[in-house]
């Protein structure tokens, strides 16, 4: 089994988030860099089937040369070999124009992805894969096994879950608890520095967005503190300040 | 602004409230508001009903096939629409059906697409709207550059408002190939007797301070007390002392209800991002330095169990 997962190089979710050049750029200061927690998922669901099954991980990542380290921490997990398309990602519809041109004849049964990035949020990388390659896309994945050439899911819906089967390729979205987050051991950093990560230049400049700032949430007002011996005064607040019971 | 189309969502036989939160959205937005609509176990006039809040028509898609979400057929069916009616924008809920409906439309009808946003469009130069990122820690306003536009709305960031009387119902014929129902939905397993906490107008969520899931009946009775959804922080989901889906955060389920009640939750950053988006905030720990306190509207420092059974007791004498 081939296994495509396209990966996000994300700041941890620690970070504190801040902008610079008038708002316009992302302030990377003193930030920490990580595969898109979700993107773990998919890549540590891909390590169990491929020890399951056999078959290959290639990772791919739509970024500049700083995402190298988060690629090669992948290869460390797992991955047999890294593609990155070295372009800025700009949004959804760039990613995934680049990620359906690698995948096209790559010849992959699945692709598996993380539900969102953890910085836009946008959710809808996956759907635009399996429309542009003309295959299935589902998300958010929270099961998925293979058997034969089926794959058996469960998907998140809005107070539930669905169960779903469907042939291979195609696309998932996955979250957790699809696989346990998967630890790079020694021997997986050492040949990870092996291990092929080829560059290839984008293919195209698709895009149906253009930003134009970033903005912070207006600052909170101070908290208002009640005394634990009062909590009346809490419930007094609940309804005529805040006007929410 | 010419033509919307909606999509609106249902579940047993009901329009989600996601889905009329993008009714009234779009119906701010100026123009003439349609809706789709999917399955035959929605009623014509529950249908009909969502002229009270913009539409005046509604394509209803009314066959059973189209019961269940179907992503790849509804997508199909949805881009038939906006040709049909001459639509060039879309408004949906930014929803597990929702996000990945409107992915797969956006690549055929060739749309610029956005979602998580929270306001209405600016048109006065371009079509720029405002969105959530980085799971609500900010915002980023975009330009949507291509002639067609679909616009995913955050939960809660529309007001659902009555404005008007009734909508014309109109069946639609759906045009979907055979291959968009390759994927088989076997079962559907659905929470009853529960608020759903992605939609919770109110919230209460515990954490460690809990110290075990034993003692979760407290949370329950302030959740029942108020009609509340219950939530909880990742630790607590990850040593399984409450289901997955109750995992409120950056990686879990992400809420903005109106009020959001923080039970021996310390804060994490991570945490925060994923309720940030909350219009009022209560926290209630016995750690006067927990961090949650400077993202809180109103707080008690104290201990969860003797506050947490004094709180619902007063909301009881209250009511």
């Amino acid at each position: 089994m081939k296994i495509l997962v396209c990966i996000t190089h994300v700041p941890d979710t620690t970070s504190r988030i801040a902008f610079t050049d008038g708002d316009t750029k992302f302030d990377t200061n003193g930030v920490q860099f990580i595969i898109g927690p979700y993107d773990d998922y998919a890549l540590a669901r891909a390590v169990e089937l491929k020890e399951q099954s056999g078959g290959s991980i290639t990772v791919l990542n739509v970024g500049g040369a700083e995402s190298e380290p988060t690629i090669r921490k992948a290869l460390a997990i797992g991955a047999d070999d890294a593609i990155r398309v070295n372009a800025e990602p700009t949004d959804s519809l760039f990613v995934a124009a680049e990620i359906a041109n690698v995948a096209k004849d790559g010849g992959y049964d699945l692709i598996l992805m993380g539900r969102e990035s953890i910085d836009f949020n946008g959710g809808m990388v996956h759907g635009m894969v399996g429309e542009i390659l003309g295959i299935p896309s589902i998300s958010p994945v929270m099961t998925l096994d293979i058997e034969g050439d089926t794959a058996k899911m469960s998907r998140e819906i809005e107070g539930g879950k669905e169960y779903l089967e469907v042939k291979m390729p195609f696309v998932a979205g996955c979250q957790e608890p699809i696989a346990e987050w998967k630890i790079p051991n020694m021997r997986g950093i050492m040949s990870a520095r092996t291990k092929p990560l080829n560059v290839v230049e984008p293919s195209s400049n698709q895009s149906g967005t253009k930003l134009e700032k970033y903005e912070m949430p207006p600052a909170k007002g101070a908290v208002k503190m009640i005394d634990a011996d009062n909590v009346g005064e809490l419930v007094s607040l609940l309804k005529n300040e805040a006007k929410v019971i | 602004m010419s033509s919307i189309l909606v999509f609106v969502e249902s579940a047993e036989g009901a329009v989600k409230k996601t889905s009329l939160e993008a009714v009234c959205y779009a119906k701010g937005m100026g123009g003439d508001v349609t809706v789709i609509a999917f399955g035959n176990e929605v009623s014509e006039s529950e249908l009909s009903d969502l002229g009270k809040y913009g539409a005046s028509k509604v394509l209803h898609v009314n066959d059973e096939k189209y019961n269940k979400g179907v992503i790849q057929a509804y997508a199909s069916v949805i881009a038939d629409a906006m040709e049909k009616e001459g639509a060039d924008v879309l408004v949906l809920a930014n929803s597990s059906l929702g996000n990945p409906v409107s992915a797969r439309v956006a690549v055929k009808v060739d749309a610029s697409l956005v979602s998580n946003v929270t306001e209405l469009p600016d048109t006065s130069a371009g079509f720029k709207v405002k969105r959530s990122i980085y799971t609500g820690k900010a915002f980023a306003n975009v330009d949507l550059t291509k002639d067609k536009k679909i616009l995913a709305i955050k939960k809660n960031a529309a007001e659902v408002k009555e404005v008007g009387g009734s909508a014309t119902v109109e069946p639609f014929a759906a045009s979907a190939p055979d291959g968009d129902f390759s994927t088989n939905i076997t079962k559907t397993e659905k929470a009853t007797g529960e608020i759903l906490l992605p939609e919770a107008e109110l919230v209460v969520s515990g954490g460690r301070g809990l110290k075990g899931p034993e003692n979760w009946g407290m949370i329950e009775e302030l959740a029942k007390t108020l009609g509340a959804a219950t939530g909880c922080s990742k630790p607590v989901s990850d040593m399984d002392w409450r289901p997955h889906h109750e995992h409120v955060g950056q990686t879990g389920v992400k809420v903005s209800p109106q009020l959001y009640i923080a039970v021996g939750i310390s804060g994490a950053i991570q945490h925060l991002a994923g309720v940030n988006s909350s219009k009022n905030i209560v926290v209630i720990n016995k750690d006067p330095e927990a961090p949650f306190f400077k993202a809180a509207d109103y707080g008690i420092v104290g201990d969860a169990f003797e506050v947490v059974p004094k709180l619902t007791e007063a909301l009881k004498a209250a009511k």
